[in-house]
């Protein structure tokens, strides 16, 4: 039996939608809709199960983060982008922090870059880990999503060890880290990097091979290497298309520069190209891990963790009783008596998604004039309807996860 | 400083390629941290940015945001980044408006993802991009009655009365 393509151009004669159907349905997909995965709304034009026209609407957890940054000093901007993509949190972090570094021009140390790329490996795998997890969800395979996403709570308990929150970790500071990571910490680390590798192995003899699977999600939205970068696509979207764009190779930060690591891609951009990205990026992340966990090995100092800049980083609070210049510093960072140079940049990192970008434009004072966050999902979210046209309807719900639209980020 | 990379050589290839072009007169460029920016008037931004794309390769829209500097002459401002993948090339053009004639033109027919940024700029900073398809608000709601990214606008809504001042240390 000949399967029904997804594509209106793939269609036979009798797949297409017969003269007699002349009555279509509008169907309300969203707010809140429970295989939506966020608050937003498509109203589609449906011709039977195949949808003709989609219309989005965004912005229902919307909350003016750029207009809050233009009031608040730069170090407690870092909470706002917590709640953008709340699923790989510290990249967005640390996405800003490094922004106002290099507005400042300040230079970490080695270990707090490694303690960063970590740290950010590890979130990578979390958002990784959700997304995959979500699209066996939607495709009707449970056990992933009660499975593997254990492994995600295992690496919320990591951010637990160092900053004390799992979800908005608000982890770092400008110049670095709030304190050292503790053993437990480096334990935990260690044992999600011996541990994980067998589990993604298993994932994938459950899912990659998976005749179901496959027939699911195999030529299930595709999209076009042109027309994804038409569409402003990025992350592993982009890949998935064929796209080798990577922001931690193309514009290397923090110190990407020093690992080996590959960029998968995949080939016609549809769910199936999606998910084994993610998987082997996801196996990539693990080896970045590994590979910074050796290099710090080699580092005899244990204790730095944060960039020598008293005016960014908070001093012990045992000093700022006892120490006259401890607690001069303290009062300057508090009350925002610190120097910033005017200028304006641009920087991007690779959140989970796509290109995380910060514009920070300074007029020199406390707070920074004008904040741009280049959302990815903002930007590809808008090609969606696109994608789908001509598609059945579960078949939108599967392409919806597996594009990892994050609602938090779409809106900010 | 932080390791960032320049690539003078593309910068200086742009610069060459758009006074070539354009005229040296024709915009205003200055280096800040690692990007080079570039001003070009409203009247031209389409051209500019069509040329940039065809002949220096610009096949990315990487963002587009808008800027309000009040007290200036022209002071809402739009900002392009674009982004050469194939050469690793990264430039802002930025281009300036006045209040009563904030329109600019759309570029959506350049890069398709122009649609939603435009609509983000038109929502928050009331620059209407003429020619754009579907030139409406799209985080706030319809009838929102401002552009609240301009500079006038207040971070608190100023309409609440339920807020006793005194409460809050002011």
């Amino acid at each position: 039996m000949k399967e029904p393509a997804a594509r209106p151009d793939l269609w036979t004669e009798d797949q297409v939608p017969g003269e007699g159907l002349k009555e279509l349905t509008t169907l309300n997909l969203g707010p809140t809709h429970p295989a939506t995965h966020g608050i937003f709304q498509n109203v589609l034009t449906l011709d039977g199960e195949i949808i003709l026209d989609t219309e989005q609407t965004i912005g229902y957890i919307h909350r003016a983060f750029e207009k809050i940054c233009e009031r608040r000093p730069f170090y407690q901007i870092t909470t706002l982008t917590d709640r953008m993509n709340y699923c790989s949190a510290p990249i967005n972090n640390f996405g800003w922090h490094m922004a106002v570094e290099k507005l400042l021009g300040i230079d970490l140390p080695q270990r707090v870059e490694y303690m960063r790329v970590i740290i950010m490996e590890l979130s990578r795998i979390t958002d990784h880990i959700i997304c995959n997890t979500i699209i066996c969800q939607d495709s009707g395979a449970t056990t992933p999503f009660l499975y593997v996403y254990q492994w995600r709570e295992k690496i919320y308990e990591v951010y637990e060890e160092i900053c004390g929150a799992r979800l908005t970790t608000n982890m770092g500071r400008i110049g670095g880290f709030e304190r050292n990571f503790t053993e437990l910490a480096w334990q935990r680390i260690r044992s999600i990097i011996k541990e994980l590798p067998a589990v993604l192995d298993e994932f994938d003899k459950l899912m990659v091979r998976n005749r179901i699977f496959m027939d699911r999600c195999i030529n299930c939205g595709p999209i076009s290497a042109e027309r994804a970068l038409q569409w402003g696509f990025t992350g592993p979207n982009l890949r998935a298309a064929g796209v080798d764009y990577d922001v931690r190779v193309a514009d290397p930060y923090s110190a990407y520069k020093e690992f080996d690591f590959a960029i998968p891609v995949g080939r016609s951009g549809d769910v199936y190209d999606r998910y084994t990205v993610r998987q082997e990026e996801m196996r990539q992340s693990i080896s970045i891990v590994r590979q910074a966990l050796d290099k710090l090995d080699k580092i005899s100092d244990k204790t730095t963790y944060h960039a020598d800049v008293p005016d960014w980083v908070l001093p012990p609070k045992e000093e700022v009783y006892n120490d006259m210049e401890a607690l001069i510093y303290h009062f300057k960072i508090v009350m925002g008596e610190v120097e910033v140079p005017v200028g304006e940049i641009y920087h991007c990192v690779e959140g989970g998604n796509g290109e995380l970008g910060f514009y920070i434009v300074s007029d020199g004072g406390k707070n920074p004039f004008r904040v741009h966050l280049r959302r990815p999902c903002f930007i590809y979210y808008q090609a969606f309807p696109e994608i789908i046209k001509g598609g059945m309807l579960s078949d939108a719900i599967l392409t919806m996860s597996s594009l990892n639209v994050i609602a938090g980020e779409l809106d900010a | 400083m932080p390791a960032f990379t320049i690539k003078a050589d593309r910068d200086q290839l742009t610069i060459d390629k758009l006074s070539e072009r354009f005229g040296p007169a024709g915009f205003t460029h200055e280096r800040l941290y690692d990007t080079m920016c570039f001003t070009v008037p409203r009247e031209q931004v389409h051209e500019v940015l069509a040329f940039l794309k065809a002949e220096l390769d610009f096949n990315f829209l990487t963002s587009l945001c808008g800027m309000h500097f009040p007290g200036l002459e022209l002071e809402l401002g739009a900002v392009y980044f674009l982004h050469s993948m194939r050469n690793g090339h990264r430039i802002r053009v930025k281009t300036f408006t006045s209040l009563h004639e904030a329109k600019l033109p759309t570029v959506t027919d350049l890069w398709p993802t122009a649609n939603w940024m435009e609509r983000e700029t038109w929502d928050f900073f009331g620059i209407n991009f003429t020619g754009h398809p579907n030139m409406k608000r799209i985080l706030n709601m319809e009838d929102f009655p401002a552009f609240p990214l301009r500079k006038d606008y207040p971070l608190e809504d100023p309409t609440r009365d339920d807020k006793d001042n005194t409460f809050f240390g002011r």
